[in-house]
């Protein structure tokens, strides 16, 4: 093999994997990933019934209430709309009520969202960003008002 | 009290420090100036003092809960156990960032001590470098993220730390983590200095790769530790979870072994030159980026201690300062290096370039997986997820291959190899895997192919890995004694090869069995009923409340038999720290073999029910003693009499090759 050839080859197989790793990339792109949706933007059927989404809110207060044995079910709010929630297995621990809350999971054609993950904040300081972000869209967001919550000294 | 404002005094200092090792040694080196050279080692050793100091001074205010301190009020409380009051100097923003730069100027340090044998010039820019790097982060804790900014009056109580990070992990963790990440920053000065220099050989490659090599290490064992923190830590079962923040570490690890192998084909065979020095480049690179992306606040995470806006661009500043500088630096520099041999496409240097190709390719699609959803959201506001199922799709096609060629390497020659010949001698990895496959497929009835076909990968890493030391040694017969004689009297080096694709291969076994045939219950249970799962019965005993020095509990007993033996009792908590108003699930672990039985417990269910999670997780164990087995074979490496710093060692001619 010449010197040519050789640096063709290597050329080659750095193409393939580079093209099969795009292609993969791409194709991982187009069908894995989930849009957060806020519970109007589910209320107003935005999202197709089935596809899989991220919901975020606040879980609303008083909602909670454990159906099964290890099933609970819950709503989820941004204050325009709410939406039901069942879930089965172990909530996290920062799960509370009138606190902020991620869900995973889809929306069944009866208007209640089956989710398989929920996630709450790995803090009490801070609440999930795309949370902030979409009651900030609705304007219920006052500003500072989460982080001046602990603090009291002497206690 | 007055070391606090000493150990602030020292930090100011060693930015100044920092500021002449950025210049004078590099400008030394410029001019020929030995005078402004010989500044390097001094100002580093100086620095290293500072810095020091600086550090102990806030783990004193920590111990002794000087609340006057904003970073100790805000992170400690006075009840916290001592242990995790020294461990929480780093367990916030502003602490964690001042143990980087000590990691850092320590690495500048030993570069200063253990760099006497290098050519002058190179070790002054190199210092010089690592002065630029310092200088950047202490002017950043400086300016946002003083951890001795005081308040007045001072507060009697502390509002503690997270209670997720009160535990030994936060101990462990980050300084390993640091280590690795940091250390990479002596892989990427040695890139810049020659890049600067104009000139680069095999004597390069020799002094990058212990040094890569040992940042490689601590990064294997931070990500493990990582892993198996967040394992037990956050109650879930899960080991790894493709978060954006345990990204940010795995990049700089898939560049680090990506550039542990270039480095070799540098060393031996004088070739892969530009692109060894460009993947160091990347590899610090990725390192700053993980810093960026975990403490700037642009993720919400554990780790992201604190959102503040002008942090956030100030880390993105010395990113792309850093980053853009020096692949400017490279793109006008690199043409002028010389490049080395070339060899044919199978060989050694042929399969170590195959392991680069993949390794690179693998990272990009988790930087994509990383960075898209950001990028996306700041320019169409679209928020998106990109979790496990991406990567399932990306990375691990990418690895499959990378994985099945890893045997092959070590028994190919150097220059042209003979594939037919190697796949001969790897016949007998290739039995142990298919009798692997066929073994798991007939125990689980069939069930999972693909698992199956992973712990026959694994057996074909584990075989195959140890099938060249056991053949070399084998050579030249003569029964069991001079095997033995010969097997252990083979180059420390060679071992550290096999272990480190063992432990690769333990670790596909661990992640096969755990996400293969794990078994998962969830259900709730009063005191006397049981729970049945993968031939174990746990009888709920109930549970009693107990008080911890900053904590109180809820404590629920689980007897564990097996064919009716009595095994172990298991006591998963449930945790709720006041000072925070925070609870915490801390779960129950029943090791077994290298299998795990392991219980948590939820909410309290409807009518006083206790919510259980039981998991078995078989092989789950060797996930992470495969990463230990892969430090350890690193550690080897090192220990390799022709890698040992300052060994003496004869002149090396460049062999020419055609």
């Amino acid at each position: 093999m010449t010197r040519k050839q050789r640096r063709l080859v290597l050329i080659g197989v750095a193409g393939a994997v580079l093209m099969s790793a795009t292609g993969l990339v791409l194709s991982a792109l187009n069908d894995q990933i989930v849009f957060f949706r806020t519970p109007t933007e589910l209320a107003e059927r935005q999202v197709p019934v089935g596809d899989r989404v991220r919901m975020g809110g606040l879980v609303a207060e008083g909602s909670v209430e454990r159906t099964g044995e290890t099933e609970v079910r819950f709503t989820v709010t941004d204050t325009a709309s709410t939406i039901p929630v069942t879930y089965t297995g172990i909530l996290p621990d920062l799960f509370r009520e009138g606190q902020g809350v991620v869900t995973e999971g889809r929306l069944g054609p009866d208007g209640v969202f089956v989710a398989d993950t929920v996630l709450a904040k790995h803090d009490e300081n801070y609440m999930p960003k795309e949370v902030a972000d979409s009651l900030k869209a609705q304007g219920h967001w006052q500003e500072g008002a989460e982080a001046g919550a602990p603090g009291a000294a002497g206690q | 009290m007055m070391i606090t404002e000493i150990g602030h005094y020292a930090l100011v200092l060693a930015l100044g420090l920092a500021f002449i090792q950025s210049v004078l040694p590099v400008w030394g080196a410029k001019t020929g100036d030995g005078r402004l050279m010989a500044v390097a080692e001094p100002v580093a050793l100086a620095t290293l003092g500072l810095v020091a100091l600086s550090f102990a001074a806030l783990t004193v205010a920590y111990v002794r809960s000087d609340f006057s301190l904003v970073n100790v009020f805000e992170n400690s409380h006075s009840a916290k156990p001592m242990i995790f009051k020294i461990s929480g100097v780093w367990g916030n923003h502003e602490g964690s960032m001042l143990l980087w730069v000590l990691i850092l100027v320590l690495f500048s340090a030993l570069v200063a001590i253990f760099g006497g044998r290098l050519p002058q010039t190179l070790r002054a820019t190199v210092l010089s470098v690592q002065g630029w790097v310092t200088a950047a982060f202490l002017l950043f804790i400086l300016m946002t993220s003083n951890p001795f900014n005081r308040m007045i009056p001072a507060p009697f109580e502390g509002q503690d730390l997270n209670p997720i990070l009160q535990d030994i992990g936060l101990a462990i963790h980050p300084p390993l983590l640091y280590v690795g990440y940091v250390g990479v920053s002596i892989a990427f000065s040695f890139a810049i200095a020659a890049l600067i220099e104009g000139r680069i050989d095999a004597a390069w490659a020799r002094w990058v790769r212990p040094w890569t090599l040992a940042a490689w290490i601590f990064l294997t064992l931070g990500i493990a530790m990582g892993s198996y923190w967040a394992y037990y830590e956050l109650g879930w079962g899960g080991w790894w979870f493709w978060d954006p923040v345990e990204n940010a570490s795995f990049m700089p690890w898939l560049a680090a072994t990506a550039l542990l192998h270039s480095a070799i084909v540098m060393e031996k065979r004088d070739a892969l030159k530009i692109w060894t020095v460009l993947l160091a480049i990347l590899a610090f690179s990725l390192s700053l980026l993980g810093t960026f992306l975990v403490r700037s606040g642009v993720l919400t995470s554990v780790h992201a201690f604190a959102t503040d806006p002008t942090r956030g661009v100030f880390i993105l500043a010395i990113l792309v300062i850093f980053v853009g500088g020096s692949l400017a630096l490279y793109a006008w520099r690199a043409p002028m290096l010389k490049p080395g041999g070339i060899f044919a496409p199978v060989s050694r240097e042929g399969a170590l370039v195959l392991n680069n190709v993949f390794l690179s390719a693998a990272c990009a699609t988790v930087f994509v997986g990383t960075l898209y959803p950001l990028a996306l959201e700041s320019v169409t506001g679209e928020k998106i997820s990109v979790g496990a199922p991406f990567f399932n799709l990306t990375f691990v096609p990418l690895m499959i291959p990378a994985l099945i060629a890893i045997p092959f390497g070590p028994l190919l020659a150097w220059k042209r190899a003979d594939l037919a010949g190697v796949a001969e001698r790897l016949a007998a990895a290739a039995l142990a895997a298919l009798a692997a496959t066929a073994v798991t497929l007939w125990l689980s009835g069939a069930t999972g192919i693909l698992a199956a076909l992973a712990v026959g990968l694994a057996f074909w890493l584990i075989v195959g890995s140890l099938t060249e030391p056991v053949q070399r040694a084998a050579r030249g017969g003569g029964g069991v004694g001079p095997f033995l004689r010969r097997f252990f009297g083979l180059p420390r080096a060679a071992f550290g090869t096999a272990l480190g694709h063992l432990g690769m291969g333990l670790t596909v076994l661990g992640i096969a069995g755990a996400s293969g045939y794990d078994h998962e219950r969830i259900t709730s249970v009063v005191p006397g009923e049981r729970i049945e799962i993968a031939g174990y019965d746990l009888t709920f005993e109930g549970s009693t409340p107990r008080q911890g020095p900053n904590f109180r509990e809820e404590v629920a007993r689980f007897a564990v038999t097996r064919d009716g033996l009595a095994i172990a009792e298991m006591a998963p908590t449930k945790r709720f720290y006041p000072a925070r108003q925070m609870p915490t699930t801390e779960a129950a672990i029943l090791t077994r073999g290298f299998s795990q039985l392991y219980v948590s417990l939820g909410d309290p269910g409807a009518d006083g029910r206790t919510v259980v999670r039981a998991q078995f997780k078989p092989m789950v164990t060797l996930i992470w003693l495969g990463c230990v087995m892969m430090a350890l074979g690193g550690c080897l490496s090192l220990a390799d009499r022709r890698l040992r710093v300052g060994a003496p060692r004869p002149a090396r001619r460049a062999e020419a090759v055609a």
